[in-house]
């Protein structure tokens, strides 16, 4: 009896998450099913699912009329850049918050994170002016350090997180055996969070991959990175459902296999640390 | 061994120096991304031809993002830009602010033969700041088969009285045809673009002539509850929601009788290929009450060259070959005449090729009955038509928007949609300083 109810809890569950599964998802599907019809047949109503004539057009005007690779090299600087040198900072920031812990240490982290609730608006004008003032407008240097900065908080947080899992005596015993801090953070801390800091990455490529607030307003024409690609796509007058969507897909492509290929480590590390 | 090496050197100075000479100022034009534009992208090879030592990068966006850019691009002096893709209602204001570099052309260029209209409103102070790639008013775009089927004929020039009965009788919710599509999206540009035109054939204006909100007026009133009426009875479901794409699909689905917008829209339409009704549309001017004034608007997307650019000559080069009678010449030769950028050149209508285009005398004539100088039957002391060329517009024009279409999706009713605009307008205009 017990057994029999177990298992229909499973397939109770089972059909839930298949359900919320395909409904985050749908989103993604429409945009690449309507990447394949003609302009016509994406604004139809009754809206057509599979049944269209299936057409490779909107992918053709597209890569005639965009610099597709250079956008995806934009992209890819940006977001494996700024969160490469995001954990450059933010892997002694979160050791020193998670084992030498001072009296204000959770009123900085507190304070960092207060710093992702303001609207990235509010700082526009400051920061255009600054990056202007310093000739880096239209720049993959300004986007890597922006990027570096407006996630680093989530890093710091992150990695913290999975650093407070660690036994604090692992880290006693290396340094009793004579390593020094150097030593004691690239050989015995970094290789256990190594799935932690896995997940760090992956989740800040992606954040940094699909940020679009300062990608398009700092860039032009030589840094602008896929977000921008997709937005030149957009059009007020005349319909562009189906050569926007094809734009979309070709853009999310790159990270969505990224993400399916690495999504043991991705779950992995968002849950680590999560049931104690 | 050392001539060797000397002449090796002189070679590779030689190569450096001739590259150096043979390298092309490079020129960013920013763009929205509309079929015109996307073609010019196309045609770049004239254009490289004449110019061979300019090169051209394109940064297109959509338009709220463009404009949200090269303003923050000009008022910064940020240089990102050469060229830039503006509206009529930035034209005066950044021209006024010393923003753009007056355009000057050769005689070749023909200042002259630019439409009347379009040109007055791109200049300030007698300069011209902007050189107008295309030029659209808006106009009645009317189902002739559902109109002979209600038993009507469209006028060419008709009244609103005759646009509601039309609307009654063409609209037939059970096979999903309604009268009359319009916009409703919250939005300057949207469906405030749309009432503020009909405002002035209703005799409405957004300002005495001393800047005083006059959303109070029964003139507004009577506007409001006119728009409200034909929507909630002859429009489409969710109509607050659409916007021109919105609308085009549906006309173009054959599900409206009516489509009041841009006359831009009059290619899409009749293209077969996109609609399925390309062969039943029929044109007229925008409506009036007889009061003097159409319920048309008159917009231009024009090339402007920052006037913090140090490209200036290049982007004037650019600006004279992309809004050049010879330019247009050039589309119809590759895309035929329907596909040439309307409503900037007089000798374009005077063309008897571009004659035989169905829209084209209809454009013209919506053109020339919108005057951005004096837009309403009252005095005001503004220029534009469908917007109010002052900086404070783009705000209060969108919360005002965002008025008219909770009235439309029924949230509100007009008059509270009226006060709540009066109070926010004099709010944001005490604030300005006016």
């Amino acid at each position: 009896m017990a057994r029999q109810q177990t298992i229909s809890n499973k397939l109770v569950w089972t059909v839930l998450a298949w359900i919320l599964g395909a409904t985050i998802f749908f989103p993604i599907l429409w945009t690449v099913l309507t990447s394949f019809k003609t302009e016509a047949q994406a604004i139809s109503i009754p809206p057509v699912m599979f049944d269209f004539d299936w057409t490779f057009e909107n992918y053709e005007t597209v890569q005639e009329r965009s610099n597709y690779s250079r956008h995806f090299w934009n992209s890819v600087v940006i977001s494996v850049g700024s969160t490469l040198l995001g954990l450059l900072i933010a892997v002694p920031a979160a050791w020193a918050m998670a084992f030498v812990p001072g009296k204000r240490t959770k009123d900085v982290l507190m304070w960092m994170l207060s710093t992702k609730m303001m609207p990235a608006v509010g700082v526009m004008i400051p920061i255009y002016l600054m990056v202007q003032s310093a000739g880096l407008l239209d720049s993959k240097t300004a986007l890597v350090i922006i990027m570096m900065l407006v996630n680093l908080p989530i890093i710091i947080w992150m990695l913290y997180t999975y650093f407070k899992e660690i036994p604090g005596d692992i880290l006693e015993a290396a340094r009793m055996d004579g390593a020094s801090l150097k030593n004691e953070i690239i050989y015995v801390l970094t290789p256990m969070a190594v799935p932690g800091i896995a997940s760090t990455m992956l989740l800040n490529v992606i954040l940094a991959w699909n940020e679009a607030f300062w990608t398009l307003n700092l860039t032009a024409a030589k840094a602008a990175p896929l977000t921008a690609f997709i937005a030149s796509y957009s059009s007020p007058e005349g319909l562009f459902y189906a050569k926007l969507s094809a734009a979309s897909t070709m853009a999310i492509a790159p990270i969505l296999i990224m993400g399916w290929f690495s999504q043991k480590q991705l779950v992995r590390g968002l849950t680590f640390g999560a049931v104690k | 061994m050392k001539t060797i090496k000397k002449n090796l050197l002189a070679t590779a100075l030689l190569s450096a120096t001739m590259a150096t000479a043979a390298s092309a100022e490079t020129i960013t034009v920013a763009t929205v991304n509309n079929g015109d534009m996307i073609r010019m992208q196309g045609l770049m090879a004239d254009f490289n031809a004449k110019h061979p030592g300019i090169d051209v990068e394109w940064v297109t966006l959509e338009e709220s993002v463009l404009r949200e850019k090269v303003t923050t691009d000009i008022a910064t002096k940020g240089g990102q830009y050469d060229v830039m893709t503006i509206g009529t209602y930035e034209v005066p204001i950044w021209g006024n602010n010393g923003w753009l570099v007056p355009l000057e052309f050769d005689v070749s260029y023909d200042v002259d033969d630019l439409l009347p209209a379009i040109r007055g409103g791109l200049t300030v102070n007698d300069n011209l700041y902007a050189a107008p790639f295309y030029g659209e008013s808006s106009m009645v775009m009317f189902r002739e088969d559902l109109m002979a089927k209600a038993g009507l004929e469209m006028p060419k020039a008709p009244s609103w009285n005759f646009i509601m009965k039309a609307a009654k009788e063409m609209t037939d919710k059970d096979e999903g045809i309604y009268g009359a599509c319009i916009r409703g999206k919250a939005h300057w540009g949207e469906n405030l673009a749309f009432i503020t035109a009909t405002a002035n054939s209703f005799g409405a204006r957004w300002f005495d002539e001393n800047w005083n909100p006059q959303f109070d007026s029964a003139e507004w009133s009577d506007t409001l509850n006119f728009y409200l009426n034909l929507l909630n009875r002859y429009g489409p479901p969710g109509a607050s929601s659409n916007g021109f794409n919105e609308n085009l699909a549906l006309f173009q689905q054959g599900k409206c009788g009516m489509w009041i917008d841009a006359t831009v829209a009059a290619s899409f339409v009749t293209n077969p290929k996109d609609s399925t009704v390309a062969d039943k549309v029929g044109f007229a001017l925008a409506p009036d009450n007889g009061l003097g004034k159409r319920g048309n608007w008159l917009w231009a997307w024009s090339l402007a060259i920052p006037a913090g650019t140090e490209k200036a000559d290049a982007a004037k080069s650019f600006v004279q070959w992309a809004t050049s009678k010879e330019y247009l010449e050039l589309v119809a030769s590759k895309e035929g005449w329907a596909n040439v950028p309307p409503g900037t050149r007089t000798s374009l209508y005077a063309n008897p090729e571009y004659q035989k285009v169905p829209f084209a005398q209809m454009t013209l004539d919506s053109i020339n009955a919108a005057d951005p100088q004096n837009p309403t039957v009252d005095p005001v002391p503004y220029v534009g038509v469908q917007f109010v060329a002052i900086p404070e517009f783009q705000a209060i024009g969108t919360a005002v928007a965002q008025e008219f279409s909770a009235a439309l999706a029924g949230d509100k009713t007009a008059e509270e949609a009226l006060a709540a605009a009066q109070a926010l307008t004099e709010r944001a205009m005490d604030k300005a300083g006016y």
